[in-house]
């Protein structure tokens, strides 16, 4: 294809077949108490080496739909419904048999969680030998090692006699990509292949992706939550809400010009989107300029964190007696103004989380002080720290592990203020209703227990609880990190406006730029414990200095398909 | 969807929208607890065995309901392994007493040891294990092995040597019984306990909790035992039927109640004279202790069943 017309006509004299085409499927789970439509007249098509993304929230249909196509869906669902071509075969009610052959040679998958999607008690080596043999390909060890070089491995013959623990999620990532491409299948279904690693090894990870399945002529099936990525990385997005296809198109299109009500909403609230992400930004950064301005003049330098040379020593052990020194936070200096956020940001293992265990004095720094209010907060006696408490709140990441399942709401919130013996039961009773209007939960749901409300509704109330001592700061480990983009961005919402509100100030830790860009004033960038680059979220978004924070920057999926229509 | 720049919409109607998050209103509020007792009240087997288990309590404390006639003030040899008659529907023991009555009065006694086990090796077990779990370090090191050296003596050699003690070889009882066995079992309720307690100390909730300014000791009864609980409640309803099975056991061997105190354990052990000319003699206070045993791990099986996380919804 020297010129795009001669592709064109080639299209239309040959008219492809699509290799997998999806036509009203529904899917229907029998559960314990009744049965359960998960998907819903879902359609779409795959032609011979396109990339097509499905786009939805948690409980979208989206993962249910694509194990349907390899015909591995949980005991309890089954097709009730549509057909499953592929190549013109309808394989929706395929036998048991007729699967295996299709999978591996026809149909790959790349699952979700390298951490799990490994048998851990086998060599990484076995488990693509497993895979080749099981296709009856040559499985030699050159062969292994051929297939897992591949996929990006270094050192290949060496990394096939390593155990998954051995390797990082990033190479863990890659091995299940080897198996998934081994043996060469026309169609790869990748289900959130890299939701679970950091920004920079996703990017090289769907780069790798994209070069080997473009080589190979694969077809992708890509399931995300993230509509840049899935705008970035395929030719068309097939948006899913409540098991039922809302839109679907070529990416670029519907990311430009969203046509249904939910893909509009997706497309305004996505974090990963520059365009979006900037006004968003601007619109929070005029509001809380203007009403804490005079505030802020009047005390300009009001720190109310001073950290310095703040370092942690952890011991690894190394067999008996002996252990190396492992600094997960080392010589890292930055101040907090008050009733402003500042960001913490780095990937797993930069030390970001650390540093606010030590700030929130669950951990003891090594070295280096943590100063709150102009004292330090080592010499504190018990009962001052007892008061430290009430000043300084925080919100944790997982909005299932944070909540005691076996306390309802109303005792959730009320606990801070028991604990502080603040008030009695009435006047208690009378804040916690005061707490869910300001979270935006209604006064109806006190009665119930945690596991009743969505992950949204749970990290509210968490919110609701660090606001139930009025404290001065407030700090967010990843606080939204595990909620889908809609409830994600109205949780910003709601921690912009109560900043608003309250003048809170809010230290706030996350792995995850296009969110700081949402709700930072101040960043600070952590690689391996140090701390690289500071700054006001502007100078650093627009002009970063170090090239970790550039790598980081480019790394975040979609950042640049919105701007080109914003700046012409 | 045969062009590739298909722009597809679905129709508003057919998919309507949803505000972001909302909360569902229309159910009861479930706690665990709640939850629990909607699954179990439907299982038969829970059904069956709490009847059952009633049934015993209520024997337990008021024998005169079922059986008129005094067990141990009547027996004559003259009786001895009589057959049923009137009045006597279960026959008589080699000593001629009324099996019936013996087998209803002896319900006391098995099961205040096999409750009383269990409420000790509960105090003890799950203190022991929870303080390990919780503190870890050194306090775990010296409970785990303190727990080890216990667990290591199997239940009859350990009661045959604890009973030969002076003190408790003059006053035997229900109580010491019950000392006995919880000395030998209370390791395995703090192992599980142990384990329990570890699983939940470091969930996001307790560190939440004590950044709210919660001493570390009160993190441990308010939020980490209340969440440990379920294998605990398991263990302990298992237990039950454990114990009063090693009452029997024990009462058996001539270790176990004093032969004054009627119980299943001492007329199994007295119907050893005649099991081979009246082998039924055997089959009543025997068939007794099997039903109490097996309703009782019945309902540890229906706990587990209604308790267990991975079954709850959501």
């Amino acid at each position: 294809m020297t010129t795009p017309d001669i592709h064109i006509n080639e299209a239309d004299r040959t008219e492809p077949t699509p290799l997998l085409e999806i036509r009203d499927l529904a899917i229907t789970f029998k559960t314990g108490s009744g049965e359960v439509h998960a998907v819903r007249n879902a359609h779409l098509t795959i032609m011979p080496g396109e990339t097509v993304a499905i786009v939805g929230e948690s409980g979208s249909g989206k993962s249910t739909t694509a194990l349907a196509a390899i015909g591995l869906l949980p005991n309890n669902g089954a097709v009730s419904g549509g057909q499953i071509l592929l190549d013109g075969e309808d394989i929706a009610h395929a036998t048991e048999k007729r699967m295996i052959e299709l999978r591996g040679n026809t149909i790959g998958m790349v699952p979700q969680d390298p951490m799990s999607n490994l048998n851990p008690v086998w060599k990484i080596g076995y488990q693509v030998k497993e895979t080749l043999r099981a296709n009856g390909r040559p499985s030699g060890p050159d062969d292994i090692a051929r297939v897992l070089a591949e996929a990006g491995l270094p050192d290949a013959h060496r990394r096939a006699k390593q155990y998954p623990h051995e390797f990082s999620g990033g190479m863990r990532q890659r091995a299940l990509i080897a198996i998934g491409l081994s043996c060469q299948p026309r169609l790869l279904i990748a289900d959130e292949p890299t939701s679970a690693l950091d920004v920079t090894v996703q990017r090289q990870i769907l780069d790798h992706l994209e070069g080997m399945t473009s080589e190979l002529g694969t077809a992708v099936l890509l399931i995300t939550h993230d509509l840049g990525l899935a705008a970035e990385r395929a030719d068309k997005v097939v948006v899913m809400y409540q098991g039922n296809v809302v839109e679907s198109g070529p990416s670029l299109e519907l990311l430009r010009n969203p046509q249904h009500p939910y893909t509009k909403r997706l497309v305004e609230s996505a974090p990963s989107l520059a365009s979006r992400r900037i006004q968003v930004a601007k619109e929070l950064g005029v509001e809380a300029s203007d009403l804490l301005a005079p505030a802020a003049e009047a005390v300009a330098a009001d720190h109310v964190l001073k950290i310095q040379d703040l370092r942690k020593v952890y011991k690894l052990r190394q067999g008996l007696g002996k252990s190396t020194d492992f600094a997960a936070v080392d010589g890292v200096t930055f101040d907090v103004t008050r009733g402003t956020t500042t960001a913490i940001v780095g990937e797993s293992g930069s030390g970001k989380s650390t540093v606010a265990k030590m700030v929130l004095q669950l951990e003891k720094p090594t070295e280096g002080t943590i100063l709150f209010d102009g004292v330090d907060t080592a010499a504190l006696k018990p009962a001052e720290l007892f008061k430290f408490r009430r000043r300084v709140q925080p919100i944790f990441q997982d909005p299932y592990g944070s909540l005691d399942p076996m306390y309802n709401i109303f005792r959730t919130i009320e606990e801070p203020l028991r604990v502080h013996k603040i008030g009695n039961k009435a006047s208690r009773e009378k804040k916690v209703r005061e707490l869910l209007d300001q979270v935006a939960l209604p006064q109806s749901s006190m009665q119930r227990f945690p596991n009743e409300l969505s992950g949204g509704q749970r990290q509210r109330v968490a919110i609701a609880r660090a606001l139930a001592l009025d404290p001065e700061v407030i700090i967010c480990d990843e606080a939204v990190s595990a909620l889908d983009v809609l409830v994600q961005a109205q949780v910003l919402n709601l921690l912009a406006d109560l900043q608003s509100n309250l003048g809170l100030t809010y230290l706030f830790i996350t792995h995850d730029l296009a969110v700081v860009r949402q709700i930072a004033d101040h960043v600070c960038v952590m690689e391996k414990g140090r701390l690289v680059e500071t700054g006001s979220t502007d100078d650093v978004f627009e002009s970063p200095q170090q090239d970790y924070t550039k790598a980081l920057l480019n790394a975040i999926p979609g950042a640049k398909l919105m701007l080109p229509p914003e700046v012409a | 969807m045969t062009s590739k720049t298909n722009h597809f919409v679905a129709p508003v109607e057919e998919t309507p929208l949803l505000a972001t998050d909302t909360l569902k209103t229309d159910q009861a509020p479930l706690s665990l607890w709640a939850d629990a007792w909607r699954k179990l009240r439907r299982r038969p087997l829970f059904i069956i065995s709490s009847l059952l288990i009633l049934a015993l309590i209520v024997i337990a404390l008021f024998p005169g309901l079922l059986s008129t006639v005094p067990p141990n003030d009547d027996c004559q040899l003259a009786n001895s392994e009589g057959g049923p008659t009137v009045g006597h529907p279960f026959g008589f023991t080699f000593q001629g007493c009324d099996i019936y009555s013996r087998v209803v009065h002896g319900t006391q006694a098995s099961l205040s040891v096999g409750v009383l086990s269990v409420l000790c090796v509960l105090i003890i077990g799950v203190t022991l294990g929870a303080l390990a779990g919780y503190y870890g370090g050194w306090v775990d090191a010296v409970l785990a092995r303190l727990g080890d050296i216990f667990f290591a003596l199997p239940l009859v050699l350990g009661a045959l040597v604890i009973t030969q003690l002076p003190a408790l070889r003059e006053n035997k009882s229900v109580w010491t019984v019950v000392l006995v066995i919880s000395l030998l079992a209370w390791p395995q309720m703090a192992r599980i306990t142990r384990g329990a307690v570890i699983e939940v100390r470091n969930a996001d909730f307790v560190t939440a909790a004590r950044a709210l300014g919660v001493s570390k000791f009160a993190a441990l009864v308010r939020h980490v035992l209340p969440n440990a609980l379920a294998p605990i409640i398991v263990l302990a309803t298992l237990n039950l039927g454990i114990f009063i099975v090693a009452e029997a056991t024990l009462s058996f061997l001539g270790i176990g109640l004093p032969p004054s105190i009627m119980s299943w354990g001492n007329d199994i052990a007295g119907a050893q004279s005649s099991i081979r000319t009246k082998p039924e003699i055997l089959l009543y206070p025997a068939a007794a202790l099997s039903i109490t045993v097996l309703s009782f791990i019945m309902l540890g099986d229906a706990v587990r069943d209604a308790l267990d996380p991975k079954s709850r919804q959501r």
